[in-house]
């Protein structure tokens, strides 16, 4: 890169490859050329710089300006008058939604400015295709590290010092897991990489993957050496088609390199990876149901113990990592266990990735420090709530998450403290309502979810999750009684009790923290027959206020269904029985006389 | 051993390493009630998914409560299997199992003997407060299985029978969330997989979703029908476990019971598989003494090992999974078609009657036989050879809607001709036994020499694959066992690739042999049952005073009168089969 005088990052993510950043890459890359600048500007495709929402993104490095929304057509302004004659085009940079002020660089967007990247360190930075860049970011030295200057015990010493906890969400220690597949004798042990994401919204792994897909394979190979594995496997889902793409490239060039393969480093260590595709079931997520997937058995989870470190895939020890926990490692053996545990809290070292999204100015994928307050994330990384509406919970870890309120704002982000909370990190979910929505609605929203990613093994989470989300549509319709919020209770606690893996276990927790901390809600739905967000349709009557009603017939011709009766110049009147709460006649009425009740 | 001390509801019990909190409970005479879970001690036969969570406890120290079918116990332990915690939790898991669940209780096959209902009664549920959609399933009928699957738990005990047991590989969990049930692939029907109708499945399951198709009432109507000559024929499992459908301990022989209901009944004639199976030593010794003799004389070309070819699930399952090895098994055909075809011309021409004018009911334990009788094969202008195969289980009920107490029946005998049988033929009914009865014949016949013991020891047991070695005046004879289609499938591997090294091989689909069958009272999980009745099959043996098929003097007056001699051209018309590659047979529309 030293030869360049600029480089032109455009993001390759799949967000901004959606939105066209192959074409604007390629118009940037024949612009240049054309220009004759071939030799001064190098334009490369990176990985996903997380602020998604705004792409596609060009990064002009060195002086970090932060382009967003580039079409493919603006790659000769970008070029002409920015890189030519060093003007940034105004038009193109971001704007600070509190301020509504341009935002020259990168350093500046407190979309950043809070953040700290450890596992997205390469991702927006390096062309992921190319191992050389990874390598100049220090890829591979800490894989070179372990092999010739460390034991595995150490290796194992120095996660466990570093405080590390698996990023999936069960935040189980790390070199403690490697330690005791450490300990399990066989034949042959396996590393697998768990790279089946499946909460919704959540695209941490898929972009680290698509970013950095070597940070994960030199950290798969550290942990074989540590485990005394010669086999990786990575379950990955079919729906991630370019992480797919970009890991196969990674393998093979790590294969050409000789840093996977025969004779590492020509250490004598044998380190070798596949690929496995799932078919996209969240409870595969699961390790067991994941490693029964991965041997062509149904995805549904057993129970524990044994372990995978002790009985995994094909019956032999397997260590089963999440990708965010992997993309940790290689720096963590560079930097050290000290550096790693001086970041976080007590018990919950380094940075957490989060998919941040719902309604929030700033949408995207960040990562930062443990023991970040949820506030801190919200108003400076996140930019506030959108329209300047009022903040009213955030729900973190994934649909079997719980939601929390304002007076968890100032809690410092950890394993422990979300749980204490009744949330959990899950694997980095973290969704923003404001006023305007509805609580019950939103917990019935994620049973959705649940109830149809349950592998349906066991009762509880088979016929328990169905009940709950039936007794949550009763609510919404105004149907529920004070019962059904008891019944509602004693389920959710019975699903957590007795189901058989964390799906179950979990996925009452969007009910249990709705009812702790929006009680008022349910009781309005109950009691009042109101939904006070005015969400729930079948909650809510649309009404014509007599003063204000002019007879336009406005209303009655764009009803669909013949609901609103009325003469010409005289009030109309909606018939409560027929409606079917669309919502025509109030975006059609210019008087503001519809009104809902 | 290592042993572990823990505290289970206040009781302080020391078990060993290794034993789940289920086991331990029960040293202390707590019984933590169980749903999905599965145990055929002696068989070695474990279905234990944790799926249905009934039996969970409190643990202290664990957030969730635990499933004592599976959890072992640790040192320190202290458990609760009754806590207030624990009964709401299992009985909210049960009415949620039961909010899915039809509740036509009261016509259900299953009723009275529903596992399901019993835990519902059990654990007090007298209200569902979780109530709402139900899933809903095609129904599935089959020539021997029923499938509502509505009614359907998810307890995957048919899906371990089918898969882990059988290998037969048709049931497994398809789908997902509140609508996964267990089903044939792309949920097709039975008679669309590679099902053998083992009934073992039907045999497991705990709810009425799985049952037998009903002849019942077949039968009655042809008891009642003028024109009809009735003939019935039992086979020997049957008199070893009908006992068990009217109170009596297990392994009860019930013979002579047996025989006066079958005449209370109705039938005109009450005849005994038994003699079939002493006739199908005869072609099937025959055929094996023939087999040998060539490969003694240097035959390249003769088959050996020679399968026996008595049990219809064992037939199925190499129709579907080794059609290629067609040819080993014998051509015999098993007794109870034996018994049809002999009962339709030599006995119908004794009466004097038309073969359309006589009725063959055959009572069975078990439901492959009702697929058997149905294949064309076995039909003469479409008149089959058995009309219809009755379970053990439906004969019992047929036995009650007859106003029979059948505890207080006088013992009678069978009718002849074709009630005549030997002990040889009565061992059919257990694992090694068709085998035994084949040795005992075959040593005479070949050696010249009388047996003087005819209890070979070594043939007996419940061991999955056993082989023995039998001496055959100096020849030594190698004879391999094998019951569960899993454990036939090994030993046929190994047939296939000359890795063993047998004469002659007996082949049962169902653990235990024909005693366990998917037609016979439920066992729900006891394995003790299917000892005591293999035990009462001896006992029916060792009272006999004749033990050997070729001394059956009705068998003998058969071949005199009618068939010539074994493997006749009109034997191999009337008593044998060929098999058919069914390996194409299924396929996805």
């Amino acid at each position: 890169m030293a030869t360049f005088k600029m480089h032109l990052l455009v993001c390759g993510g799949t967000g901004c490859r959606a939105s066209e950043s192959e074409n604007l890459f390629h118009n940037l890359r024949t612009g240049i050329i054309q220009k004759g600048l071939e030799n001064d500007v190098q334009v490369l495709t990176t990985g996903c710089f997380g602020f998604c929402e705004k792409g596609p993104i060009v990064k002009v490095l060195p002086d970090n300006t932060f382009y967003t929304m580039v079409k493919p057509e603006d790659a000769g302004e970008i070029i002409e008058e920015h890189i030519i004659k060093g003007r940034k085009v105004q038009r193109l940079l971001y704007v600070n939604p509190l301020t509504s002020e341009k935002v020259e660089d990168s350093k500046h967007m407190g979309f950043y400015r809070k953040q700290l990247r450890i596992a997205l360190r390469n991702c927006g930075f390096i062309d992921p295709e190319n191992i050389d860049e990874y390598i100049a970011r220090d890829g591979y030295a800490a894989l070179g590290t372990c092999l010739t200057e460390m034991t595995p015990e150490q290796v194992i010493e120095l996660m466990k010092k570093s405080g590390l906890r698996g990023r999936g969400g069960g935040g189980f220690p790390t070199g403690l897991k490697w330690e005791i597949t450490r300990a399990s004798k066989a034949d042959q042990k396996y590393v697998v990489c768990n790279a089946d994401e499946g909460d919704p919204g959540a695209f941490m792994d898929r972009s680290i993957l698509e970013g950095d897909p070597h940070s994960v394979i030199e950290a798969m190979a550290i942990c074989g050496y540590c485990i005394e594995a010669t086999k990786g496997l990575v379950y990955i889902r079919a729906e991630y088609p370019l992480a797919i793409e970009r890991l196969k490239i990674a393998i093979k060039q790590a294969r050409e390199y000789g840093l996977l393969g025969k004779d590492i480093l020509g250490t004598g260590f044998d380190f070798d990876i596949e690929l496995r595709y799932g078919a996209g079931a969240f409870v595969c997520g699961e390790e067991t149901a994941l490693i029964h997937s991965m041997e062509g058995f149904r995805g549904e989870p057993t129970v524990k113990p044994p372990f995978p470190s002790v009985s995994g895939y094909n019956g032999k020890p397997t260590n089963v990592n999440n990708v965010e926990t992997f993309a940790n490692v290689p720096v963590i053996i560079n930097r050290g266990a000290e550096w790693f545990a001086s970041i976080g809290t007590e018990k919950s070292k380094g940075t957490k990735v989060f998919a941040l999204a719902g309604k929030i100015n700033n949408v995207g994928l960040i990562e930062v420090p443990m023991g970040i307050t949820l506030r801190e994330v919200i108003y400076e990384i996140g930019g506030g709530i959108k329209e300047g509406k009022k903040f009213k919970a955030v729900q973190t870890g994934g649909p079997s998450g719980g939601c929390l309120t304002e007076k968890h704002l100032d809690t410092p982000i950890d394993y422990d403290n979300l749980i204490a909370a009744g949330s959990m990190m899950g694997s980095g979910g973290m969704i923003v309502m404001d006023e305007d929505d509805c609580m019950v609605s939103i917990a019935k929203f994620y049973l959705d979810f649940t109830v149809e990613e349950s592998c349906g093994k066991c009762a509880p989470c088979r016929i328990g999750n169905k009940r709950l989300n039936e007794i949550l549509e009763k609510i919404c319709k105004g149907e529920g009684s004070m019962e059904d919020i008891a019944l509602l209770r004693n389920l959710s606690n019975v699903v957590k009790d007795t189901s058989l893996c964390g799906l179950g276990q979990t996925s009452p927790n969007p009910v249990l923290s709705t009812l702790d901390n929006f009680y008022d809600e349910y009781l309005a739905h109950v009691n009042e027959r109101k939904c006070p967000s005015g969400q729930c349709k079948a909650l809510l009557q649309y009404w014509i206020e007599p003063e204000n009603c002019v007879g336009c017939t406005a209303c009655a011709r764009n009803c669909p269904v013949n609901a609103i009766a009325g003469e010409r110049k005289g009030v109309h009147i909606i018939d409560q029985a027929t409606c079917i709460k669309c919502g025509a006649c109030m975006e059609k009425c210019k008087f503001n006389a519809v009104f809902i009740k | 051993m290592e042993m572990i001390n823990l505290t289970i509801d206040n009781k302080k019990i020391q078990v060993e390493k290794g034993t789940s909190l289920l086991d331990a409970a029960k040293t202390v005479g707590i019984n933590i009630p169980t749903l999905c879970y599965l145990h055929l001690h002696d068989l070695d036969i474990t279905n234990k998914p944790a799926g249905c969570r009934i039996c969970v406890v409190e643990v202290k120290g664990r957030r969730n409560l635990a499933p004592a079918c599976v959890t072992e116990c640790t040192e320190g332990m202290e458990v609760n299997t009754h806590n207030i915690r624990v009964l709401n939790a299992r009985k909210t898991v049960m009415e949620l199992i039961l909010s899915d669940h039809p509740t036509d209780c009261l016509v259900c096959a299953k009723s009275g003997n529903c596992e399901l209902q019993s835990l519902a009664h059990e654990l007090g549920i007298r209200k569902l407060h979780y109530q709402g959609e139900q899933s809903h399933y095609r129904e599935d009928t089959s020539p021997a299985i029923i499938r509502d699957v509505d009614k359907c738990i998810m307890c995957r005990r048919c899906e371990m029978m089918c898969n882990d047991v059988q290998t037969v590989g048709v049931l497994s969990a398809v789908n997902r969330g509140f609508m996964s049930v267990v089903a044939p692939a792309f949920e097709m029907n039975l008679d669309h997989s590679v099902c053998t109708y083992c009934g073992q499945c039907v045999a497991v399951c705990p709810t009425g979703a799985l049952t037998e198709v009903d002849h019942t009432n077949s039968v009655i109507r042809a008891l009642a029908d003028p024109s009809k000559t009735v003939i019935v024929q039992t086979a020997p499992a049957v008199r070893a476990a009908l006992g068990e459908e009217f109170g009596m301990e297990p392994g009860t022989l019930v013979t002579g019971k047996l025989v006066a209901a079958l005449r209370r009944l109705g039938f005109d004639y009450v005849f005994d598989t038994d003699f079939a199976a002493d006739l199908t030593i005869m072609e099937e010794g025959t055929e094996l003494l023939d087999r040998l003799n060539r490969h003694l004389s240097g035959d390249k070309d003769v088959k050996l090992p020679i399968l026996t070819s008595c049990c219809p699930g064992w037939v199925n399952f190499f129709e579907h999974q080794f059609p290629e090895m067609r040819d080993i098994p014998s051509t015999a055909r098993s007794p109870q078609q034996m018994f049809g075809s002999i009962a339709k011309t030599y006995f119908a021409d004794k009466l004097g009657i038309k073969r359309e004018n006589m009725v063959v009911v055959s009572i069975m334990p078990c439901l492959a036989k009702k697929y058997e009788c149905a294949r064309d094969e076995f039909k003469v202008d479409g008149n089959p050879d058995v009309d219809f195969a009755v379970s053990t289980r439906e004969l019992a009920n047929l036995i009650k809607q007859s106003n029979i107490d059948f505890n207080s029946l006088d013992d009678d005998d069978f009718d002849r001709p074709l009630g005549e049988s030997t002990g040889a033929g009565v061992i059919f009914g257990v694992t090694g036994g068709v085998i035994e009865a084949a040795t005992r014949t075959a040593y005479e016949v070949f050696t010249g020499k009388k047996l003087e013991k005819v209890e070979f020891q070594q043939l007996r047991g419940m061991e999955w694959v056993r082989s023995a070695t039998v001496d055959f005046d100096g020849l030594p004879i190698k004879i391999g066992i094998a019951h569960g289609l899993g454990n036939a499938r090994k030993l046929l591997e190994d047939v296939r690739d000359g890795k063993a090294d047998f004469h002659a091989i007996e082949i049962m689909a169902c653990p235990g042999g024909c005693i366990g069958g998917g037609g016979q009272p439920l066992h729900h999980g006891d394995s003790s049952i299917l000892k005591a009745r293999t035990a009462a099959i001896y006992r029916e043996d060792e009272s006999k005073v004749i033990r050997k098929s070729h001394e059956n003097p009705f068998i003998i007056q058969l071949y005199e009168e009618f068939l010539g001699k074994p493997c006749s051209h009109k034997s191999h018309q009337l008593l044998h089969t060929h098999y058919f590659d069914k390996s194409k047979a299924v396929e996805i529309e």
